[in-house]
């Protein structure tokens, strides 16, 4: 596995500009996160990086080497698709194996590769069916076992668990992620769930609009939003915004907008009167939405069950509190 | 469905069918019969027992009364030339809409709708410039005469065009990294997955091929490059009697390749006019 260097990548298709000169450094094993909206530019970063697309500007370095210009197929990268992209005309062990007959390995030692990576996947029992015969759990892991049996450089991962349901999403998370750190593979992985994002990266990165908002650890990404956009963006439910005018806020420069998690705000009886208009019990935990007086909007998380009254007195500790500019977003 | 309306259903179908098979039952009971008979108008629908050997008497005696070539010959010629088509046809037409579909080159659209304008100029139409263009070539009376000017279609480049652009682009992608170029791609991925639409094109291209009549009639001038269609209208002359017996059991014969190869690829045809789901 190798080291990626991105050096002020820029895609722009005609006038409309993609990705805003990006700069990224990937570490041997490191799993980074792409995470963002719709049309943020994050599937574009990952297609220039496969080759798929041609950058604007800006190069891309693998292993020490320059491959900005070279063909995808001569980059020793892996993708594994969102829509799985399996032949659909071949057996699974061809599928896993068509990459390593067309570099020219001896049958024998791709058929040894092929059982080898089934058992890893747990697919033995599936390798002569054709994907038509697989349930979309298995078409996942036959795409998964496609990419690692070519032992890449890398590996790219566009949205791979969105066609799943709920349920087989989080075990084959877990089951990519276990896998990733097993065998050290160095991974970009693109997904809009912030949840997929926080539990599987090493690093995240969260893009708005073309430009990296913020790349550090996920609890670094939590815990220190680096703008407004990311404090929004990164936690469910999102973060509430809140003006200064409140008489709760002392010493908040006047040029600042006041961030806190549903999860920080504090029950407390000399605190602001809060309108209840909406209460969601999630069993563990409820979330309530309300409206202050200043008629701001909030949302709270409690522990238990649903309180039972229409007001609550809230409170907000200093601590729990993030500022950011009022107007570039940034965090002060 | 209810059982009534199966019935009816059944009733309509085996009408079809009877409509179809008629006039090729009085063909292959008239070839059993006197030519003076059949002339008369007098054709029973029983074929004569006795008049059997006439099939084998047209395959390998008689043909063309004036070239001597037998119909074995003619149905072979024919036989080239209807695999020499529909070959050609399905081999050009698959490269040029592979190019269309999966490569961005300048000009792309122009080339794709120059294509398109052709559909318009079918053989009959460009007749006289495309035998001053064999002859100059030399082609006519060979074999390259008679499939080269049918063998562009852009009937087929059209239909492989669709078949292509439903190959999701993931598909294309995955194979480029898995290191597949152009060509490995069109052997590994294209053709596998158009392989039923390539057999139900064959089928169609077979028999267009097969009974081409215009362009032979001008360019195969010797009887040695008669077809069999050629061979059944030379049969068939003004002043001495028309020998029916002899034309019917020709024509009999000239059927069955075109449905040996219906027979024979049925089950692709049926699945790739029908199969959406690639």
């Amino acid at each position: 596995m190798a080291t990626l260097e991105l050096h002020s990548l820029t895609k722009n298709f005609g006038a409309t500009s993609i990705l805003k000169s990006l700069d990224l450094t990937l570490a041997s094993g490191e799993m980074l996160v792409i995470v963002g909206a719709s049309g943020c530019g994050k599937s574009t970063l990952l297609r220039l990086v496969a080759g798929l697309e041609t950058p604007s500007s800006g190069r891309i370095i693998l292993e020490g080497e320059d491959i900005t210009n070279r063909d995808p197929s001569k980059r020793d990268i892996a993708m594994v698709f969102q829509n799985y992209a399996l032949y659909p005309h071949m057996t699974v062990a061809q599928n896993m194996g068509y990459a390593l007959k067309l570099r020219g390995e001896m049958k024998e030692e791709i058929a040894r590769k092929v059982a080898e990576t089934a058992k890893l996947l747990g697919l033995g029992e599936l390798l002569s069916r054709r994907p038509g015969q697989l349930s979309g759990g298995q078409r996942q892991r036959v795409a998964m076992g496609r990419a690692i049996i070519r032992e890449p450089k890398l590996f790219l991962f566009d949205e791979p668990l969105s066609n799943l349901d709920a349920k087989l999403r989080v075990t084959m998370r877990a089951e990519i992620r276990r896998l990733q750190q097993r065998l050290a593979i160095t991974s970009l992985y693109v997904t809009h769930d912030q949840v997929e994002a926080m539990t599987m990266a090493d690093r995240l990165i969260v893009m708005e609009a073309g430009r990296a908002s913020q790349i550090a650890t996920p609890m670094e990404i939590f815990e220190k939003p680096a703008n407004l956009f990311v404090a929004q963006f990164i936690g469910s439910p999102a973060m509430n915004i809140l003006q200064p005018a409140e008489a709760a806020f002392a010493n908040i420069p006047p040029n600042a907008v006041i961030g806190i998690r549903p999860e920080h705000v504090i029950l407390d009886n000399n605190g602001l009167q809060l309108l209840i208009d909406l209460v969601e019990p999630l069993g563990a935990e409820t979330l309530i939405y309300g409206t202050l007086a200043s008629g701001q909007r909030l949302t709270l998380r409690r522990p238990g069950g649903p309180p039972g009254v229409t007001t609550l007195q809230v409170a907000f500790p200093q601590e729990a509190l993030h500022l950011f500019d009022s107007v570039t977003g940034e965090r002060l | 469905m209810n059982r009534q309306n199966n019935y009816l259903a059944h009733a309509v179908l085996i009408f079809g069918v009877l409509l179809f098979l008629l006039p090729i039952w009085v063909m292959v009971a008239g070839a059993t019969q006197h030519a003076g008979a059949i002339a008369r108008g007098d054709i029973s629908l029983i074929p004569d027992r006795h008049g059997l050997n006439i099939f084998w008497q047209a395959l390998f005696f008689k043909g063309v009364a004036s070239a001597g070539y037998p119909v074995w010959h003619m149905l072979l010629v024919s036989f080239a030339m209807a695999l020499g088509i529909a070959v050609g046809k399905i081999a050009i037409s698959l490269i040029s809409a592979f190019a269309v579909v999966f490569f961005r080159f300048p000009l792309r659209r122009v080339m794709f709708w120059t294509i398109f304008l052709t559909l318009m100029l079918p053989v009959e139409v460009r007749i006289i410039p495309s035998f001053a263009v064999l002859s100059s070539l030399h082609l006519v009376n060979t074999y390259g005469g008679l499939t080269l000017p049918l063998i562009a279609s852009a009937t087929a480049t059209l239909l492989f065009r669709q078949v292509f652009a439903a190959i999701p682009d993931e598909l294309v992608e995955a194979a480029r990294l898995d290191g597949a170029g152009p060509l490995t791609f069109l052997r590994d991925m294209v053709l596998p997955v158009s392989r039923a639409n390539i057999a139900a094109l064959f089928v169609i291209l077979f028999v267009y091929g097969w009974n081409q009549y215009l362009w032979p009639l001008l360019v195969a001038s010797t009887p040695a490059y008669s077809t069999i269609v050629l061979g059944i209208v030379q049969m068939i002359s003004p002043d001495e009697m028309t020998p029916w017996n002899m034309i019917m059991a020709t024509t009999t014969l000239a059927l069955l390749p075109p449905i040996m190869v219906v027979i024979l690829l049925q089950r692709a045809f049926v699945r790739g006019l029908t199969d959406v789901d690639k």
